[in-house]
């Protein structure tokens, strides 16, 4: 019965997005609809072809880790493709000859952009949040993921949304607000899977055996609420049509950039911090094989970052529109959650204390170890950049790239990384990783690779913010804006170089993830999650 | 006074000093007595229940602390 249901309801979308294909005002709606016309009717057929099938039953004394399997599956492959795409824009911006004229308007920088910032930050990061808060929390509430098949909608769901993202942004489909570039109808479905995303983790912990919700629970569950508000507001707006891609945001003027960045900045607080952050406070320990430094200052550590972050969202618009008060409120908050950081990255490595050797032996420990150190340069850096009259010659320069990435390639990127060396062996019940020197070689091609990164950067975006500013005896300006652009050239040759090779170990990494579950042998079985019948 | 002055004025007198309060007694909270022993309980829960759910709410705790 419940299957005659599902298939009304896919053939009825499937028909809807066909008609709507059809009406579309403009190409990108009417890529998406198409898309959606093709989601659906693949999973008509998917369901249609099951029905009847004795339906498995799942076992209530083992954990659902098919569908972590399917998100490390995608963090991995979404990661090298989120890369790759940073790598082309990286070399279009030294050599804008890449700017294709054949593809002028679908493959040039300025719609590329949104497709790499997107892709690493909610494809790459996304899975890689969504699947690690599954393991997580089945692990650490000794329950299984509430909600059965449930799961497995947030992870096709998000499938969807990048692939509907993907293709609209390519061909002009935008909101024209960074990070939320989403249009109206991508962003309603987004609320649809993050939801159901929230009821799983939420079920889950209300479900758990243990008398305690850890605190990477805590952290977890702040990533998903807050996104979850930021994302609605944000997001206000009315469509200009039900077949249109665009529409018009509910707020005008600064209060329509105050909101923005209400949301920006907290998205970097909340989707790349404190999601992040619940991943160190379980990974680092378990890798570590000791708990957590101290406890206390982790729970100290939560509340503090929450109390603040939200707080600190002005600070990307100094010297605008912005009222004064409302300025210096986020650049006083932004400068207090300098500690909180500072606590936490204390309490990732302090983990390590009487375990340093691990730092010799083990590329894995090694991986998270600086990647919470690039938290601690990160969040030291942010603060500094947030003080007006430092902001004043970093903001609009190639020094704000330069910070985003070292917390984005730093933190986000070598946790993650971290995360997947850990989990794969597990999820696939393998002995070990097939190769520990090639997690080296991913290793130093990363850091190195960051480390160029940044450091051209921040030459480029102080140069570039000290001849902005530079002006003759008479008062005028000695520099065009073309003339900043010439002298970055050859930063921006190394920027891309540095990204070559991160994404060279990301690919290593794949290749090494790969070899492992097919190349090394199976342990013994202990339940069904490792490919054996139920008992 | 219009809407928005009267937040504004709540925001930052009342609503300020209960979020400090809140924050406050969630520091105290933390390091009330006795709950070291809990938050060693919750520290080390990562290394139990690897690879299956518990098999009810009562089996972990204090018994398996003590082995540690």
């Amino acid at each position: 019965m419940w299957d005659y249901v599902k298939l009304v309801v896919l053939g009825v979308i499937a028909v809807f997005a066909a008609i709507a294909a059809n009406y579309a005002h403009d190409l990108p709606y009417q890529v998406n609809a198409i898309v959606v016309m093709l989601a659906a009717a693949i999973t008509f057929i998917w369901v249609a072809r099951r029905m009847g099938e004795p339906v498995a039953v799942a076992a209530k004394n083992e954990y659902n880790d098919g569908v972590v399997r399917a998100g490390v599956i995608a963090t991995a492959f979404w990661g090298v493709v989120g890369f790759l795409v940073g790598v082309v824009i990286a070399f279009q911006l030294a050599f804008p000859a890449l700017n294709i004229p054949g593809v002028e308007g679908i493959l040039n920088f300025g719609r590329l952009r949104p497709l790499h910032t997107s892709a690493v930050i909610f494809a790459f990061g996304g899975n890689a949040l969504i699947c690690t808060a599954f393991y997580v929390v089945q692990r650490t509430s000794a329950a299984r993921l509430w909600g059965g098949n449930l799961a497995w909608f947030v992870f096709w769901g998000w499938q969807l949304m990048i692939v509907l993202a993907a293709t609209s942004y390519v061909l002009g489909g935008s909101q024209g607000r960074e990070y939320a570039e989403t249009v109206w109808y991508i962003d309603w479905w987004i609320v649809v899977v993050w939801v159901s995303f929230l009821l799983v983790f939420l079920g889950t912990v209300i479900m758990r055996k243990e008398p305690h919700i850890y605190v990477a629970n805590w952290f977890y569950l702040s990533f998903i609420v807050t996104v979850a508000m930021l994302h609605v507001v944000n997001n206000l707006a009315i469509p200009v049509s039900f077949l249109s891609s665009k529409s018009v945001s509910l707020f005008s003027g600064v209060q329509d950039a105050m909101t923005q960045w209400w949301y920006g900045h907290n998205a970097v607080g909340f989707f790349l911090t404190a999601g992040f952050l619940g991943m160190m406070y379980y990974f680092v320990p378990k890798q570590a094989e000791r708990p957590v430094f101290s406890y206390k200052l982790s729970i100290i550590h939560f509340w503090a970052l929450i109390f603040l972050y939200i707080w600190a969202g002005p600070h990307h618009l100094h010297y605008t529109a912005l009222p004064d008060w409302a300025s210096t409120l986020g650049m006083v908050f932004s400068i207090m959650l300098w500690m909180p950081s500072w606590g936490g990255m204390i309490n990732g490595l302090m983990t390590l204390s009487g375990a340093w050797d691990k730092l010799r032996t083990d590329p894995i420990i090694r991986m998270m170890v600086v990647s919470v150190g690039f938290y601690g340069m990160s969040t030291f850096e942010g603060p500094m950049m947030s003080i007006k009259a430092v902001n004043s010659l970093s903001h609009y320069t190639d020094w704000t790239i330069g910070h985003v990435h070292s917390g984005a390639l730093g933190w986000n990127g070598m946790i993650t990384f971290g995360a997947l060396y850990f989990l794969v062996p597990r999820l696939w019940n393998r002995e070990r990783l097939y190769s520990l020197s090639l997690v080296s070689w991913h290793f130093w091609l990363a850091t190195i690779g960051i480390v160029l990164y940044a450091s051209s950067m921040w030459v480029t975006g102080i140069m570039e913010g000290l001849m902005w500013r530079e002006v003759d005896a008479n008062g005028f300006l000695v520099n065009a804006f073309a003339d900043t652009v010439a002298a970055k050239f050859p930063m921006y040759v190394v920027r891309a170089l540095g990204g070559v090779m991160f994404l060279t170990g990301a690919i290593i990494m794949c290749y090494n993830l790969w070899m492992t579950v097919r190349a090394q042998p199976a342990k013994a079985a202990v339940n069904a999650n490792n490919f054996v019948p139920a008992e | 006074m219009d809407l928005y002055t009267v937040l504004r004025h709540f925001a930052d007198s009342w609503m300020l000093l209960f979020m400090t309060l809140v924050f406050v007694g969630v520091v105290f909270y933390a390091f009330r007595p006795g709950s070291r022993k809990a938050q060693e309980e919750a520290a080390t829960s990562i290394f139990r229940n690897e690879t299956r759910p518990a098999a009810s709410a009562a089996e972990p705790a204090a018994s398996k602390l003590k082995e540690a």
